[in-house]
């Protein structure tokens, strides 16, 4: 097991360096990275004198040297519109993007579970027919629009929820409910499939022979088996929630991650940007990991190999 | 046991094209939620090539007697059935216009990602060896990118604009039909039929072409369809966001943002248009269900014995 | 009488209307005793077993007649619960395929003890208890490995620990569902002589079922013979071995392999040279990432020479290396050492084009026809295949008339040529392998356990078949069996592989009138091919 998590671990870190090259290549490509760290109506002698400053006119092997320093320092530069450490800002915004996700991922995973798994026990039931089609419509509709046709109906007309910003746990009704949808209709259909699966297998069949009682079936021998798949596409949905948290920080004024992301690509604050995607990069790289150990957790055969 | 029910696997069938096409249509219309999903994709299709040129006028056209009228009154006519916005102009035609960026969008990116995805798949799974690794590797560090993350720092640095954001949606989704392909292929160079070509002396080319790709094929089908929904959910979000399409330009979920304005005064102007992206959205993968069926060569054989 | 069933009839809903799965069946079996339920695939051998234990689900299967009589009660007509606590307690059942049977995510140990908490024994009782029946089934050191998971148990132990797990509560009948089929020879018959202690000492009731002849007449006191879904014979299985009243049963009994005469040796000249050839997996790190791991001799030093005409049987176990063997014969896989030579002509480090050639001279018939054959491909073009690869075999206009040709000399038809692989059966399916083998017209063909996945009275057939072509064609044939009786009707020579090593090699006559390894005389031994006490 050890090793699988190690081997894993360096994968991730190996993406983690790729990363890190990809960003900053991208802003060399476009010339002088000065044009993204300053403002746009810089002056020719401000532009010069900032290359001067940070190094872009040496050579691009002693930039990128000077930027790996930096990076491993948690130095990205100041944000051009606070005039703050860039990371500074990013930390200070993370907390709040976690504790979005950290209410999201446990309530997806509570849905998808039990729904997948009841649905699977009468395949073509009412209940199995309603679940799917609802999980359907989760997954197909644009989180944007579910944010805003909440607001609408919620807040504008209802007026039982406010419209935005954070304080009240009945701020975070709205956008936990979005930001749950569609991975919780992607995994209801997954939970359901392999839940299917297990329960047509032989060690069921042998299970019922041995007199073990229907629940236990499911709850003991079926579901540990089929949330291996599950555990699975979750992990990839846990790098969805970032892309959700974009938009839901935005449309309803959250001061996450997210919106600390598209705002500065709004102002052209390149410091912040760098800074935030190699910390939500991080985020996500654990996330594999944690997602990586549980696998191990619940199937011996990954522990053993 | 239903593995001892015998199977009576040598019925008579003339196998005969024809018949399997007509076998393949009544299974879609068996299955009702395709039969729908196949009608709407069919209607967006339309509206996405010849639409626009149709409706280019209605869509531009300031009509007074439209400005913010309401859904579902036909006062100004039948082109404002969904209502009109600030200026007058009919919000069905635009979202007909708008069909056509937001087809042409996702259908070119998830073209793209196939393409190059499947080509470096087959490679990666048939050939291994380092390259394979290399691949791999970069399949992950995009994957585990949230594709929003990635979309933002390319859209950053180079203008938004209807290339750039096919192009980045595009690179995000290459990895998932690469990592899918080299699976597949993975699995199926073990196969028996194909060590079976290997050992009769078959040309790689020939074990890749004739053998492994239209086996791959189906599942590739399959996962385009899932991915050209997910695809235009991300872009209308990119664009809801003011980072993808920028006006004069127009997409669906360039309209929902734009609508989000008058979200007190005329709800209509985000609801149509982010209805019109779920309903697509829910077509494409309702289409998929039915196609994983159809496109199991056991599956259909079945199909055509009860066709009979 | 301690089961009985009477006669039960179940059918099963499919789109092509009801499948009478079982019609009218009845058996029943004493305490003590063993009744084989003996069939072949689609005979609905083990349906009436599994209606005896609730694991038809109805709906979809209907069951409209019949009893199930469990010490005079019927089980038929008991509500659910009734027949859970008999279900482990009273009869209990073990399964084919033990690794699917046992569930990969909880330790043996917890699923012995499973059996005994359902039907309320205390957990460190039935804690304690586990340990006895993991010693009793033979599993070493039962505290430490209690606490493994199933796979890390061989094939043999995960079938020993199901039946751990099945005797646990001492039940008055066992079910065993094709006991041993996924078990070598050697294991087999261990495994079955395991069952028949359990039985004399607990005094149990068991209902094998089987599609092996050899199992029937080893442990079974009397035996039912199924075919598609009826009982056609029944009686004591002395009596049905030795005077079979059925036209099925008499057919079966004449398709058991190894009771026909040897076949002679063709002399000719050496055709193929095996010269100490090793292959070994594994030992390097090929990747920076992957760990070392340890080397596996798959096959060992082996040398052997096989004349123009002859049939080289190769048997061994599973990991014995003889599947690596017959893919190096075909130039799939590179010796890790040693040489193997075809018509004088060393196969490796040859050119690409010389390579190509060869592979017209050597073809193959694979174990599972499903799997050897492309499902997207037309029989036509599976069997024109290697024309295609090698144009100038035959123009493609003789294709059609080729194929239909093949096609009536694997004994199927020439209109069958624009099905696919799917609508056929196995036999059916290897009868079109075997004509893909022979569109090249080859002088050797590698049969990698090819009649292994078929039912034994069409394992008779296709062995016919390749009887046939051999004396046609001349052809030779390098042929890599489990099975030891089947080797001895069609073989002329024989290598017996272990551990990746040849350890008896030379005519069958020789090696099977008188094995000298203990390794072939136990295999012999196993296998029924010699009587259990001679050697």
């Amino acid at each position: 097991m050890g090793s699988f998590i190690f081997k894993r671990s360096f994968q991730s870190i190996l993406s983690l360096i790729f990363l890190v090259i990809v960003v900053f290549f991208l802003a060399r490509m476009t010339g002088s990275p000065a044009m993204l760290y300053l403002p746009p109506e810089a002056t020719q002698d401000q532009i010069d004198a900032y290359n001067a400053l940070h190094g872009f006119d040496d050579p691009l092997i002693v930039q990128f040297g000077s930027f790996i320093t930096g990076v491993f320092q948690g130095d990205f530069g100041n944000s051009l519109q606070y005039s703050r450490p860039a990371l500074d800002m990013v930390l200070a915004a993370f907390p709040t993007t976690l504790a979005l996700a950290a209410v999201t991922m446990p309530l997806v995973l509570l849905i998808s579970i039990v729904t997948g798994a009841l649905a699977a026990y009468h395949p073509g039931g009412v209940f199995d027919r309603l679940a799917s089609l609802i999980s359907l419509i989760g997954a197909s509709m644009p989180n944007f629009w579910v944010a805003i046709v909440g607001v609408l109906v919620f807040a504008v007309t209802l007026n039982v929820l406010p419209t935005s910003g954070t304080g009240t746990w009945q701020h975070w009704v709205l956008p936990v409910a979005v930001l749950v949808l569609r991975p919780a209709g992607v995994l209801v259909q997954v939970m359901r499939t392999s839940m299917m699966t297990a329960l047509s297998s032989v060690y069921v069949k042998a299970a019922k022979a041995k007199g073990v009682k229907a629940r236990a079936i499911i709850f003991v021998h079926a579901l540990r088996n089929s949330l291996l798949p599950v555990i699975t596409v979750a992990s990839d949905q846990a790098a969805g929630i970032v892309n959700g948290a974009v938009i839901v920080e935005t449309v309803f004024g959250f001061p996450g991650i997210g919106k600390l992301m598209i705002d500065s690509v709004l102002m052209r604050d390149f410091a912040v940007i760098q800074a935030a995607i190699l910390v939500t990069a991080l985020a996500v790289f654990l996330i594999n990991i944690i997602v990586d150990i549980s696998y191990a957790f619940v199937d011996p055969r990954i522990r053993h190999s | 046991m239903p593995s001892s029910i015998p199977a009576s696997v040598t019925a008579e069938l003339p196998a005969a094209q024809g018949r399997r096409k007509s076998a393949i249509l009544r299974s879609l219309l068996r299955d009702r939620y395709a039969t729908v999903s196949v009608i709407f994709l069919l209607i967006v299709l339309g509206c996405a090539i010849v639409g626009p040129t149709l409706l280019a006028e209605q869509a531009r056209a300031l009509n007074l007697k439209g400005r913010n009228a309401a859904p579902f009154s036909l006062d100004a006519g039948w082109m404002f059935i969904l209502g009109g916005d600030a200026l007058g102009r009919s919000l069905l035609a635009r979202i007909v216009v708008a069909s056509q960026n937001t087809i042409l969008i996702s259908a070119t990116a998830v073209l793209f990602s196939v393409l190059v995805g499947g080509i470096l798949g087959l490679i990666a799974g048939y050939r291994g060896g380092w390259v394979g690794d290399v691949l791999l590797r970069l399949a992950d560090a995009i994957m585990t990118l949230p594709s929003m993350l990635l979309a933002m720092i390319v859209l950053f640095v180079f203008e938004p604009g209807v290339t750039n954001v096919i192009l980045v949606l595009a690179v995000s989704r290459i990895p998932i039909f690469m990592r899918t392909v080299r699976a597949e292929v993975l699995e199926l160079k073990q196969r028996m039929f194909v060590v079976a070509a290997r050992a009769t002396g078959a040309s790689t080319s020939r074990i890749l072409l004739r053998h492994i790709a239209p086996m791959v094929l189906p599942t590739i089908i399959n996962l385009a369809a899932l991915e050209m929904a997910f695809v235009m959910l991300v872009e209308s979000g990119l664009s809801f966001l003011g980072i993808g399409i920028q006006p004069p330009e127009v997409t669906w979920g360039l309209m929902v943002a734009d609508g989000r304005n008058y979200l007190g005064s005329a709800w209509w102007l985000a609801f149509w248009p982010g209805l019109a992206i779920m309903l697509t959205a829910m077509s494409l993968n309702l289409l998929t269900n039915w196609l994983r069926v159809v496109t199991d060569p056991v599956e259909r054989w079945r199909l055509e014995t009860e066709a009979r | 009488m301690l089961l009985s069933v009477r006669n039960l009839s179940i059918q099963f809903p499919s789109r092509a209307g009801l499948v009478r799965a079982v019609e009218d069946v009845s058996w029943d079996v004493n305490a003590g005793e063993t009744l084989a339920i003996l069939g072949e695939s689609g005979s609905g051998k083990s349906v009436s077993a599994s209606a005896v234990m609730n694991l038809i689900e109805t709906p979809p299967a209907v069951i409209p007649q019949g009893q199930i009589l469990f010490e005079g009660h019927d089980l038929l007509q008991a509500d659910a619960e009734t027949r859970r606590r008999i279900n482990g307690k009273s009869i209990s059942m073990i399964f084919q395929d033990p690794l699917a049977a046992l569930n990969p995510v909880y330790p043996v140990g917890w699923q012995i003890a499973e059996t005994m908490r359902v039907h309320g024994i205390a957990p460190d009782v039935a804690q304690a208890r586990v340990i006895e029946l993991l010693a009793r089934v033979g599993i070493s050191e039962p505290e430490r490995r209690m606490k493994d998971y199933p796979h890390q148990f061989s094939g043999g132990q995960r079938q020993r620990i199901m039946i751990a797990s099945a005797i646990a509560l001492k039940p008055k009948l066992l079910i065993a569902d094709e006991p041993t089929s996924a078990l070598d020879v050697t294991v087999q018959a261990r495994v079955l002589d395991l069952l028949k202690e359990i039985q004399a000492e607990d005094g149990m009731g068991m209902v094998l079922i089987t599609h092996d002849l050899t199992v029937v007449e080893r442990v079974a006191d009397r035996v039912v013979v199924m075919q598609a879904g009826r009982i056609v014979e029944s009686g004591t299985s002395a009596e049905v071995m030795r005077n079979p009243q059925h036209d099925y049963t008499r057919r079966l009994l004449d398709a058991i392999p190894g009771r026909a005469g040897f076949s002679d040796i063709a002399a000719g000249r050496p055709m193929l040279e095996v010269q100490s050839v090793s292959k070994i997996y594994g030992g390097l790190a090929r990747q920076f990432a992957r760990l070392r791991t340890q080397p596996v001799r798959a096959v060992d030093d082996v040398s052997f020479t096989m004349a123009k005409g002859e049939t080289l049987g190769v048997v061994g176990e599973s990991g014995s290396g003889k599947s690596t063997l017959a893919r190096m014969i075909l130039g799939l896989d590179d010796p890790t050492s040693g040489v193997i030579r075809f018509d004088g002509r060393a196969m490796q480090g040859q050119s690409e084009a010389e390579a190509y050639k060869m592979r017209r001279r050597v073809q193959f018939v694979f174990q599972d026809p499903t799997a050897s054959l492309n499902p997207r491909m037309t029989v036509q073009q599976i069997i024109a295949e290697p024309w295609a690869i090698h144009p100038d075999v035959l123009p493609k206009s003789q294709w059609r008339t080729r194929v239909a040709e093949l096609l009536e000399q694997v004994g199927l038809k020439p209109d069958h040529a624009d099905r696919h692989p799917h609508q056929f059966s196995g036999g059916q399916r290897q009868r079109i392998a075997i004509a893909r083998a022979l569109a090249l017209k080859p002088e050797l063909i590698v049969c990698d356990e090819a009649v292994s996945a078929l039912d034994v009275s069409v394992q008779a057939q296709v062995i016919d078949l390749l009887k046939d072509l051999r004396r046609d064609y001349g052809l030779s044939y390098v042929f890599v069996a489990h099975d030891l009786a089947l080797v001895r009707d069609f073989a002329t020579s024989v290598l017996v592989m272990y551990g990746g090593r040849i350890v008896e090699q030379g005519p069958v006559r020789d090696v099977y009138d008188n094995p000298q390894h203990d390794y072939t005389k136990a295999l012999l031994r196993a296998s029924g091919v010699i009587p259990q006490q001679a050697a």
